[in-house]
């Protein structure tokens, strides 16, 4: 099946030769959507493409990419900014780094191409802080960009300016979160904000803003290429156009990143027909599907197609398409605790029920895995769990709450067996 | 003020200065730049930033406190970073980590006494299709086990 699949990136990626702007002009028509589009396409035309070409935003919320960019007002006085998330920080999800290593000068189209949509003139790619050597890399395909024209003043004579400005992390998954990012471009500490105001409406510098990830915008040279329609039909699934980038890690033969048409696969297709199947000939015990703060499946539910919709329907979720495959032999409770102390770690401490539940959480995983529980924890990390979900300004109390939940739901019998001595940490 | 910071420092944001349209996003970037010259942000650096920036000394300590990758205190030339989160440590980076610890005779969080080495537990790095990843100074060293892991220290070693 993956040998009929019809890819956007990954033929282009694995040889430091492709990220040159030569390759670029040369083998994936390079900058030729920015040209079409800054010679004669209205703004609104472009988004209108956007929103034909079905795309939902590649970093894990799956919002509608043309939606997003038609709330940035028409009529603003004010700057307004597009701001690219390469914070790629969710547990398990590391494609939009092969985008920068391989392919930078897509993303670069595509800045382009979107901040000629919005109306923005200098945008900005927060890159995560460990990303020194991607940094670098992008910050020379956007020298070699400028030096070619398609960065600078009066891009193509269209009367167009662009600046692009790599500015970097410092190590804080919170600043994933759209705002938590904006805070930390305005050289604050990455703390979410308050919504409403929207960034759309008020972001970085309190400007209007679209932040959009980077597979998201490197997708956009190629839906003006081949048209939004064609895009969608890429996609085989409703609601769903495109290809995915799917990082698949763990306990599999074959680990990578891959790419296959939006909804073309089931998961179980994706760990057996990608992934070679479950390393050393071991048997499948569960699935992390969209990153670490998905809610895990059980080895017999992951025929599901493998897109938003269908894993939504199974109550877990698709996130940065982020696979994280777990053998027979995993503990369960441990895995838990391991992830659980990732959020408590991160957790930015502006919120009660996250910045105390979370460590809460963290230490009844502790006690349950080192012996030291009564039966009775077991229900109270669910409770716990149960009081930071959906009550916290971001995402990160569900991201932290809906592992412990799922996990205990599924494997509820392994934190028993600890809770009621019937298991010792080894 | 005594000034701690060098002359490139100054050139280097000087450059940055126009990309931003509020000072304070200099913040980030400067604290990366001090950072890469002194190795960590000692209190009289971050006072000079400060200075720099116009901004309160407590302003940029609040900052500085928030993000692991500035360094607060003194780091050994090498620093090694080992990925535990979930795809590392589903292949192995514990052992990894307990080796490491081993063979340089120190605790996460610690620099050895010769100052080359310090040993760090780090989240997600995003590299999760190459686990284990650690992150060795501003480098990635991928797929990484055991022997890998003692061939890189020993060549750190023996280029001291």
């Amino acid at each position: 099946m993956s040998d009929n699949q019809q890819t956007l990136f990954v033929q282009h990626f694995w040889n430091d030769a492709n990220r040159s702007v030569d390759y670029y002009l040369a083998k994936m028509g390079g900058y030729e959507s920015a040209r079409k589009v800054l010679g004669g396409m209205a703004p609104d035309q472009v988004i209108e493409e956007v929103k034909k070409a079905n795309i939902r935003g590649r970093g894990g919320a799956g919002f509608p990419m043309g939606m997003k960019w038609s709330f940035i007002p028409k009529n603003s006085e004010k700057p307004k900014y597009l701001v690219c998330n390469a914070d790629e920080s969710e547990p398990g999800t590391c494609k939009d780094r092969q985008i920068i290593r391989y392919t930078p000068h897509v993303l670069i189209e595509g800045l382009l191409i979107g901040s000629y949509a919005i109306g923005c003139n200098h945008a900005y790619v927060y890159i995560r802080g460990e990303y020194v050597r991607e940094a670098r890399l992008l910050e020379e395909a956007i020298e070699e960009a400028r030096a070619k024209g398609f960065l600078g003043k009066n891009i193509f004579g269209s009367g167009f300016d662009l600046e692009i400005t790599v500015h970097r992390g410092a190590g804080a998954y919170i600043c994933g979160e759209e705002t938590g990012l904006l805070n930390s471009l305005e050289g604050k500490r990455g703390e979410p904000r308050v919504k409403p105001p929207f960034p759309a409406v008020s972001g970085a510098f309190s400007c209007p803003t679209a932040v959009n990830n980077v597979e998201s915008i490197a997708n956009v040279p190629h839906i003006i290429r081949m048209g939004g329609e064609a895009f969608a039909k890429l996609g085989k699934i409703d609601k769903s156009g495109g290809t995915r980038l799917i990082s698949l890690s763990g306990h599999v033969n074959k680990p990578g990143v891959y790419e296959i048409q939006a909804g073309s696969m089931t998961l179980r297709q994706i760990i057996d027909e990608l992934g070679g199947g479950v390393w050393k000939g071991k048997k499948l015990k569960a699935v992390i599907p969209g990153g670490s703060s998905s809610p895990v499946l059980t080895a017999d539910e992951i025929d599901a197609v493998y897109d938003v919709e269908p894993l939504m329907k199974i109550g877990t979720m698709m996130g940065s398409a982020a696979i994280m495959v777990i053998d027979e032999d995993t503990d369960m409770a441990k895995l838990l605790l391991r992830i659980t102390k990732f959020y408590a770690h991160e957790s930015c401490g502006q919120c009660t029920p996250c910045r105390e539940g979370c460590h809460w959480m963290e230490s009844l995983l502790h006690k349950i895995t080192h012996g030291e529980a009564k039966p009775s924890d077991v229900d109270l990390l669910v409770d716990v769990a149960g009081n930071i979900g959906g009550k916290t300004l971001c995402a990160l109390g569900d991201a932290a709450a809906m592992p412990v939940q799922s996990f205990v739901k599924k494997f509820r019998a392994e934190f028993d067996a600890y809770a009621k001595g019937h298991k010792r940490h080894a | 003020m005594e000034k701690h910071l060098s002359e490139k420092f100054y050139q280097a944001m000087k450059l940055k200065e126009s990309r931003y349209p509020d000072r304070k996003a200099l913040i980030l970037p400067a604290l990366h730049q001090a950072q890469a010259e002194y190795g960590w942000l000692p209190k009289e650096v971050l006072a000079e930033i400060a200075q720099y920036i116009g901004v309160h000394e407590a302003q940029i300590r609040e900052v500085a406190s928030f993000y692991t990758m500035y360094n607060l205190k003194p780091v050994g030339k090498m620093h090694l970073k080992i990925c535990t989160n979930v795809a590392c440590c589903l292949r192995g980076a514990d052992e990894l980590v307990d080796y490491a610890s081993k063979k340089l005779g120190i605790q996460c969080g610690e620099t050895t006494a010769d100052g080359t080495f310090t040993l760090s537990e780090e989240e997600c790095l995003g590299a999760c299709t190459t686990a284990p990843v650690m992150m060795a100074n501003d480098d990635y060293v991928e797929n990484l086990d055991i022997p890998s892991l003692n061939q890189f220290i020993e060549k750190v070693k023996h280029e001291r």
